[in-house]
């Protein structure tokens, strides 16, 4: 229970504030073979396994990465709920997984080096990897097209 | 929204600061508020434009649209200040002078500063309290003479101070206390911290900045407008604030940005909490609040000596008792293992049993470790001692450390 309230202060309208963009930035870069989901995850489906990280939109908006709470090896997650978090200097942050099954490897590399999502969000700053129960869910995600357009959509909400 | 762009430490902390309640429950309540404050009509500073134009990421703030920091990581930001130097904007912060015969007497009725024993041109940080000594803000006050102290307020507690001192004074002025305010409102705040503060800002003004030392304030030219200056800070650098005339903020901000040939930047509140809790300095709204004393919270020695023995101020009878018999809990400085533990981590001990709670907590730039400040009971704040601090319903390994974290560099009197 401790938990659930602890998540529910991270979770804030006023946050999305944290998302204005004021200035012009660089274009965030977008992977094509990749889905997106709207809270900013990535999945890289490889058969029934599926790789996730955090975009690099979401990194860039995080600022640097301190440390990464990864889930166990085992563990199941599910789409749309989240499985760990990642602690920037201003602000914790959860990680959702965009498609649902068991976890079957965490990148502990991000323990030693939590600044590999800032460096390489889509390589070596990869989080879990989920062995996925529905391919089905896949389509609820978005394309590198259509999550680039988010992106700007959300951007210019603020 | 719940996930990864959808939290904000800070955001919470700015609806922390604005609420007056003092329990952690009420700052949650006041989530909501903050989220429609944030969209309703929010103050902008002089500078605000100047921000934005400097890509500045503009954030409600207690009421306020401010920078939660520009183009520069939090992390640069905050390793740039100790290195070079920082400009803040906290023109949110509320300047207010106090001026009359009693205007002192007046004002140890409410704080537990010794204002008559500073000298003029001296200040010291104090603390308002309410009467069971609980803290109602910090603030930093100076003597400017005999007859005038110039205060500067948190944004945060801006209402509920101004509504606190003006109701004193009125029933002050009713049995013939001669003591009235102003409201600086036609002043900017700029805050210029680091080790290129002085020699930058001694490029824009005749005086010798080499005779004011810390909490010293003088009311002098700089950059060609008439500014009240003090040699404080909130960062635990060498530093100054300087109140200028809102109609030259903007110039001067660019003049100073300039004479450090763009070595001074441009720095928001993100960075500006890192160094201040690396500094070991309390935020009002985390770290002190209303049922927090200033005893608790490590503050003691900012009650003056006289006041200890005279007492008269609001809540003397709680915190001269806690002076001789102890306070049963003691702010301290930590150092954790795992993630960052944040404001409201809850502090247990080796046997899982509560012993307190995190207040500020986060990862330091400068040190690359997390650190935290929080409460603990009485005996369990001594340095070395460990115990365990909860997040995310994982207990992970701390230790209380002295604070500062970061050695501080202020400009004392040799």
């Amino acid at each position: 229970m401790a938990m659930a309230a602890s998540r529910s202060l991270w979770a804030s309208r006023a946050a999305s504030y944290l998302k204005i963009s004021a200035f012009p930035r660089a274009f965030s870069t977008v992977l094509k073979d990749l889905k997106y989901a709207e809270t900013h995850e990535w999945v890289k489906v490889d058969g029934d396994s599926a790789t996730v990280g955090i975009t690099d939109h979401a990194q860039d908006h995080l600022g640097d990465v301190v440390y990464v709470e990864l889930p166990e090896v085992g563990a199941s997650v599910s789409q749309g709920t989240n499985f760990g978090a990642v602690e920037s200097v201003k602000a914790t942050s959860d990680i959702n997984s965009p498609v649902s099954g068991e976890v079957i490897a965490v990148n502990d590399e991000l323990l030693e080096k939590p600044a590999l999502v800032n460096g390489d969000p889509y390589e070596g700053g990869w989080i879990i990897k989920v062995k996925v129960s529905d391919a089905g869910e896949l389509n609820s995600l978005m394309d590198d097209k259509k999550y680039s357009k988010f992106c700007e959509e959300e951007d210019s909400k603020h | 929204m719940r996930g990864l762009l959808a939290c904000a430490t800070l955001a919470r902390r700015a609806a922390a600061a604005s609420s007056t309640g003092g329990a952690s429950t009420a700052a949650r309540r006041h989530l909501a508020g903050a989220a429609e404050a944030a969209e309703a009509e929010l103050k902008k500073t002089a500078l605000y434009d100047f921000h934005v134009a400097h890509g500045g990421k503009m954030v409600p703030f207690a009421g306020w649209s401010m920078p939660i920091q520009y183009k520069d990581t939090i992390m640069d930001s905050t390793l740039n200040c100790r290195a070079n130097g920082s400009l803040f904007d906290v023109s949110h912060m509320c300047g207010l002078s106090l001026q009359g015969s009693q205007a002192i007497p007046f004002l140890e009725s409410l704080v537990v500063a010794d204002v008559a024993a500073l000298k003029d041109g001296t200040g010291s940080l104090t603390v308002f309290t309410n009467d069971k000594g609980g803290a109602i803000d910090d603030s930093v006050v100076t003597k400017v003479n005999d007859h005038h102290v110039y205060l500067v307020v948190n944004a945060g507690c801006r209402d509920k101070d101004l509504a606190h001192i003006g109701a004193h004074m009125e029933a002050f002025q009713k049995k013939g206390g001669d003591v009235k305010w102003h409201v600086h409102d036609e002043r900017s705040l700029l805050a210029l911290q680091g080790p290129l503060a002085a020699p930058t800002l001694q490029l824009l003004t005749k005086e010798d900045l080499s005779k004011m030392y810390f909490s010293d304030f003088k009311m002098i030219d700089i950059n060609g407008s008439a500014c009240f200056l003090t040699r404080t800070g909130y960062t635990g650098e060498d530093g100054f604030e300087i109140s200028v005339p809102s109609e030259n903020a903007v110039d001067l901000a660019k003049a100073l940005l300039e004479k450090s040939e763009g070595k001074v930047r441009l720095t928001g509140l993100g960075a500006r909490d890192s160094l201040r809790l690396e500094a070991g300095l309390c935020l009002y709204g985390n770290d002190m609040e209303q049922h927090i004393t200033p005893v608790e919270a490590g503050l003691s020695w900012a009650i003056g000596k006289r006041r200890k023995a005279e007492g008269g101020f609001l809540g003397a009878d709680v915190i001269l008792k806690q002076l001789k018999e102890g306070p049963k809990i003691r702010r301290v400085g930590i150092f954790s293992q795992g993630p960052p533990p944040r404001s409201h981590s809850e502090i247990v001990s080796g046997t899982g049993e509560n012993i307190g709670e995190v207040t500020s907590g986060g990862f330091s730039p400068c040190l690359k470790k997390n650190i935290a400040m929080g409460y603990v009971k009485n005996g369990l704040h001594k340095a070395g001692t460990e115990f365990k601090v909860v997040v995310r319903g994982k207990q992970y390994d701390a230790v209380v450390t002295k604070m500062p974290f970061v050695p501080t560099k202020y400009y004392k009197a040799p």
